[in-house]
Formats: C-alpha cells, sequence, structure tokens
C-alpha cells in the first residue's frame, strides 16, 4: 500500500483547520487599531464549518464546531453555547444540500456559503434577543456577517484541498 | 451462523445521517450549556471556572501580540509628533488660553458650590480609589462587547466595579480572577445603565445593542433631549458612581435617541477601575425583600360600658392608617439605599412607621385624612 492510498486522518483536515480558525480569531480579538479602525471580528469557524459539510458527512466535524464554538464563547465573553448552535445551525444546511453544492463552481458555492453564514448569524442574533431581551443592532450582525463571507477564499482553498485528500472523499 | 461471527457486521450507518445524528447530539449539548448560563446575572461567582481559566491564559497571550503593534504605533505618533510639532503647540496654546477661563470660573463656582454644600447640610459620596490598568484583548462583535483587564482580584478589582478611560465611562467589570478582569461594554447587548440627560436631568437607560451608539430607553417627558446633550450617569440604583460622562446625544437611524459614547474619542488602551462599592450590595437584600411580621394587636383600651354619643368615631375608621407596615416599607428601602449606615433598625428607636405596640392607637380625628386611603 502506497502512502497517498492511506485514510485521511481527521487530526488533518478538522483539527488543523479547526485550530487555524481559532488562532486567528485570537490574533483579531487584540486591542489594536490599523488607520484608526478596528480589526473585524470575523466568525471564522464558519469557514471550516461550510467546507466539512461539503468534503465528507463525518461525525468528528459536529464536535470540532461544539469545542470551537464554546471556545470562541470563553473568547468573546459571550454566553455558554451561542457561538456552537449559530455554527452548526449553518453546518447542518451544508449537510442537507451537499449533493447539490457537488460539482458547482466556486460563485455559486460562495452564494451558498453567503446564505449559510446568515443562518448562522440570524441564529445568534435571535438568542441574543431572547437572552439579553434587546435585539442587537442589525448594523453590526450585517458588518460581522461580512467580514465572515470575506473569508471564502479560504474555504475554497480547504475544500480544494482536502476533495482528493482521500478516496472516500469521492 | 457461528458465535464468532458479527451480526450487525453488515450493517452500516448511512454516513449522512451518522453526520446529522452528531450535529444533532452537538446541538443539544450546545443548548443544555446556554440555558445553564448564569453570565447574564453579572454576580459574583456567575462566571464558570473555564472562563476565569481561559481569560488568563488569552490575557497574556493578545498582551504580546498587542505589544509590536503598540511600538509601531509608538514610533508613528512620536514621528508625527516631530513635524507637526509647531501647529500642534499653537493649538494648545489657544485652547490653554480658554482654559483658564474656565479654571477661573470653576474655582469661583467650587467655592459657591461648598457655600451651599455647607449650608444644606449635604453630604456627597467620598472618592473612590481607583486602579489604573491595560486592555489586552477585546471582542466587538454584535452579540458580545467585552475586554480583559490585566488587574485582577489581587489589585482589589471587585465585579460591579466601573471602568473608566479618560474621556468618561466604559463599561463595568463583570468577571474576576487574579491578574485579569472581563469588563462589560456599555455597547453589549446585555449591558443597562442608569443614566440622566444632564440638561433637563430627565431620567433614563443606557441600552447597549452591539452597535456603535446604544439607545436611551425609557426616556420621559416633552423636550427631554435634544442633540449635542450631554449625558451623565444617573447614579439611580446606587450601581454607579452619579456624575460619570457617557456621551452625547445623537439621533439614530431609526429615529430614536441614542448616544455617541464619549469613549469613542481614542482607543480604549489604559482605563482606570474605580473601588466603587455598590450600595445595593452593601445591604442585606434578603432582609430587606422579606414580609415584616404582622404587628402585634392594639390593646383596645378599657372604656366605660355606656351607650356611646352619635358624634364620637367609630372604631373601625382607624384600623385602615394602623395597620398598613407594607405600604410604609417602600419609602424604608429607598432611605436605606441612599445612606447604608441608616440601614438597620435601631431598636432604641421604634420605627415610625411602624406602630408602636405600647401606645394605643391615636383617635381618628388626629389621623390626616389622606392615610387613611389606600396607596396608588
Amino acid at each position: 500500500m502506497t502512502a497517498t492510498a492511506r485514510p485521511l486522518r481527521i487530526s488533518r483536515w478538522v483539527g488543523l483547520p479547526l485550530l487555524a480558525c481559532l488562532a486567528l480569531s485570537l490574533v483579531l480579538a487584540t486591542p489594536i487599531r490599523v488607520f484608526g479602525l478596528p480589526l473585524p471580528e470575523p466568525v471564522t469557524l464558519m469557514a471550516p464549518a461550510f467546507a466539512w459539510g461539503v468534503l465528507r458527512p463525518a461525525l468528528a466535524p459536529a464536535f470540532a464546531l461544539l469545542l470551537g464554538g464554546l471556545v470562541l464563547e470563553v473568547l468573546w465573553g459571550a454566553p455558554s453555547g451561542l457561538w456552537a448552535i449559530s455554527l452548526l445551525a449553518g453546518y447542518l444546511p451544508v449537510l442537507a444540500i451537499r449533493n447539490v453544492l457537488a460539482g458547482q463552481s466556486n460563485l455559486v458555492l460562495g452564494a451558498w456559503y453567503a446564505v449559510t453564514c446568515l443562518v448562522a448569524q440570524c441564529v445568534g442574533w435571535l438568542i441574543t434577543a431572547a437572552v439579553t431581551g434587546s435585539p442587537p443592532a442589525l448594523a453590526a450582525t450585517a458588518l460581522q456577517w461580512l467580514s465572515t463571507v470575506l473569508l471564502f477564499p479560504f474555504t475554497v482553498w480547504l475544500i480544494a484541498r482536502f476533495r482528493d485528500a482521500d478516496v472516500r472523499f469521492r | 451462523m457461528s458465535f464468532r461471527d458479527n451480526p450487525f457486521g453488515e450493517v452500516r450507518l448511512p454516513l449522512l445521517l451518522g453526520a446529522a445524528a452528531a450535529a444533532v447530539v452537538a446541538l443539544l449539548v450546545a443548548f443544555a450549556l446556554l440555558m445553564t448560563d448564569r453570565r447574564q446575572t453579572y454576580q459574583a461567582g456567575a462566571t464558570s471556572a473555564l472562563r476565569r481559566a481561559s481569560d488568563q491564559v488569552v490575557a497574556p497571550v493578545t498582551g504580546a501580540l498587542a505589544t509590536p503593534v503598540r511600538w509601531i504605533g509608538g514610533v508613528g505618533q512620536g514621528i508625527s509628533g516631530y513635524f507637526f510639532a509647531v501647529s500642534e503647540n499653537r493649538r494648545l496654546k489657544s485652547e490653554l488660553a480658554v482654559a483658564r477661563t474656565w479654571r477661573e470660573k470653576a474655582v469661583t463656582l467650587e467655592d459657591e458650590n461648598a457655600r451651599y454644600r455647607a449650608l444644606l447640610g449635604l453630604t456627597l459620596d467620598p472618592p473612590a480609589p481607583m486602579v489604573t490598568a491595560r486592555t489586552v484583548s477585546e471582542s466587538r462583535g454584535p452579540f458580545a462587547n467585552t475586554r480583559l483587564i490585566n488587574a485582577g482580584a489581587e489589585r482589589g478589582v471587585k465585579v460591579g466595579h466601573p471602568v473608566l478611560t479618560e474621556n468618561g465611562l466604559a463599561g463595568r467589570v463583570i468577571g474576576v480572577t487574579p491578574g485579569v478582569s472581563r469588563m462589560l461594554m456599555l455597547t453589549d447587548a446585555a449591558s443597562r445603565t442608569p443614566v440622566m440627560i444632564q440638561r433637563t436631568r430627565a431620567r433614563a437607560i443606557l441600552t447597549g445593542d452591539g452597535g456603535w451608539a446604544p439607545e436611551l430607553s425609557y426616556l420621559r417627558g416633552r423636550d427631554a433631549a435634544k442633540e449635542g446633550d450631554l449625558v451623565l450617569t444617573s447614579g439611580d440604583g446606587g450601581v454607579l458612581p452619579r456624575g460619570l460622562a457617557v456621551g452625547r446625544v445623537v439621533r439614530g437611524a431609526d429615529g430614536g435617541w441614542r448616544v455617541r459614547l464619549a469613549t469613542d474619542a481614542a482607543p480604549i488602551d489604559y482605563v482606570r477601575i474605580v473601588m466603587f462599592e455598590d450600595f445595593v450590595k452593601l445591604e442585606d437584600l434578603r432582609a430587606l425583600s422579606r414580609p415584616s411580621p404582622p404587628p402585634p394587636p392594639t390593646p383596645v383600651p378599657a372604656l366605660p360600658v355606656q351607650k356611646p354619643k352619635p358624634d364620637q368615631a367609630k372604631p373601625t375608621q382607624a384600623r385602615p392608617t394602623q395597620a398598613k407596615p407594607t405600604q410604609a416599607r417602600p419609602t424604608e428601602a429607598r432611605s436605606t439605599q441612599a445612606r447604608p449606615t441608616q440601614a438597620r433598625p435601631d431598636p432604641a428607636r421604634p420605627d415610625p412607621a411602624r406602630p408602636d405596640p405600647a401606645k394605643p392607637a391615636p383617635p381618628p380625628a388626629a389621623q390626616p385624612a389622606p392615610a387613611r386611603e389606600p396607596a396608588a
């Protein structure tokens, strides 16, 4: 058996992207301003969440999103469970329509990614409104959605990197 | 079929179903965590050990990441200061001339205020000590606006302490660990701050929504606010000291009144934590909210057996005024919040709100008429 025929380990296509996204979130939490503007705060884990749903249905991504969401909550000081629920709410529709997404162009994938991010943001918005009693500002929510959508090239790279890395992913 | 054969060997769970089931299980776990979260109470001990531990880990990492950027920013400021020194000198001289006039006015007003306070016997809040610290991490999303500060329990920081910048109020402490505290910004969706408009003294609640300008909720009265009015903390409820600068009133895109925060004038870098003790926490709230025991029965004076005259008052009229201790309670609680040292009842001095069992009830004719009416 050659080295290329070995199955891809979970730590490579789930673990490493998870760690990379959390590291990016940590860097973006630095209280600095560039040219007078604060750094953006995208939901970095939405990029691998979409890619994992497209690549292959598996047990690990769901629990990785749960873990990553909990880390984001303690990092950002958000209520426990908020980001885990939002990320999973974005991941589940991707699983449901992965047959539709297979073989689509990057443009179509990008549109679906934007919709998925919107679903996650809406769920977060509803949870925050229910927990705090006041609806979060739509402009701030839209800004975070936009900065998350801008991470789509990373999603494309993840899909291209791991789509042919394992025979089971086809 | 032999015993060694696995009867379920050929049974394979569809991958998609397995992944969906895993996602649903994870969703249920996350939902359970959300239901058990006590973050919104913002009380001491509400933050979990995991949050405290992560704050202690995150703070030095983001602090180290920010250090080179600070250095670069400092170099940039130095260069611009060198090239723009002349124009800045001119601007500062003109500002100084204006400030001198204001200083003279301030000295006069301070003296006048001191005399008024002496005349009225007014007691102000004692000055509270402060701790200076630096913010080392921030979250600025729509659902959470918090910051980590590199001063914690070892420096006396407690949950509830207000946090100021050089421009005004930034937020308050919601979590404390040794070395690090977490501050809730005024813009957080869960932040509620009692404020007042300086011009009209109109009260409102500053309600954060994750946006750049929190909303002024519960603002009442005609012309209570107008664009540019200064907003200060009202001190209502005893959670925050009175008179801290919050910002200026602006008209929001939705037509409502909002506040452009004073802290937006400059990056929030160094902050001061005011060791202000919440008046509400000084009280035993459970004791205050406990229903007071019913008053002992008033001894009925022995009256001589004789036929009552028609002009004498009926004894039943005296009942509503003498047995209403619950109506007097809100007044009692309010006064204890303002002056905590007077909260404990003095056994030597009976509470005027309660009837003295030793004394008989005064005749109804001596009671003021409004006291018989039920409280609104």
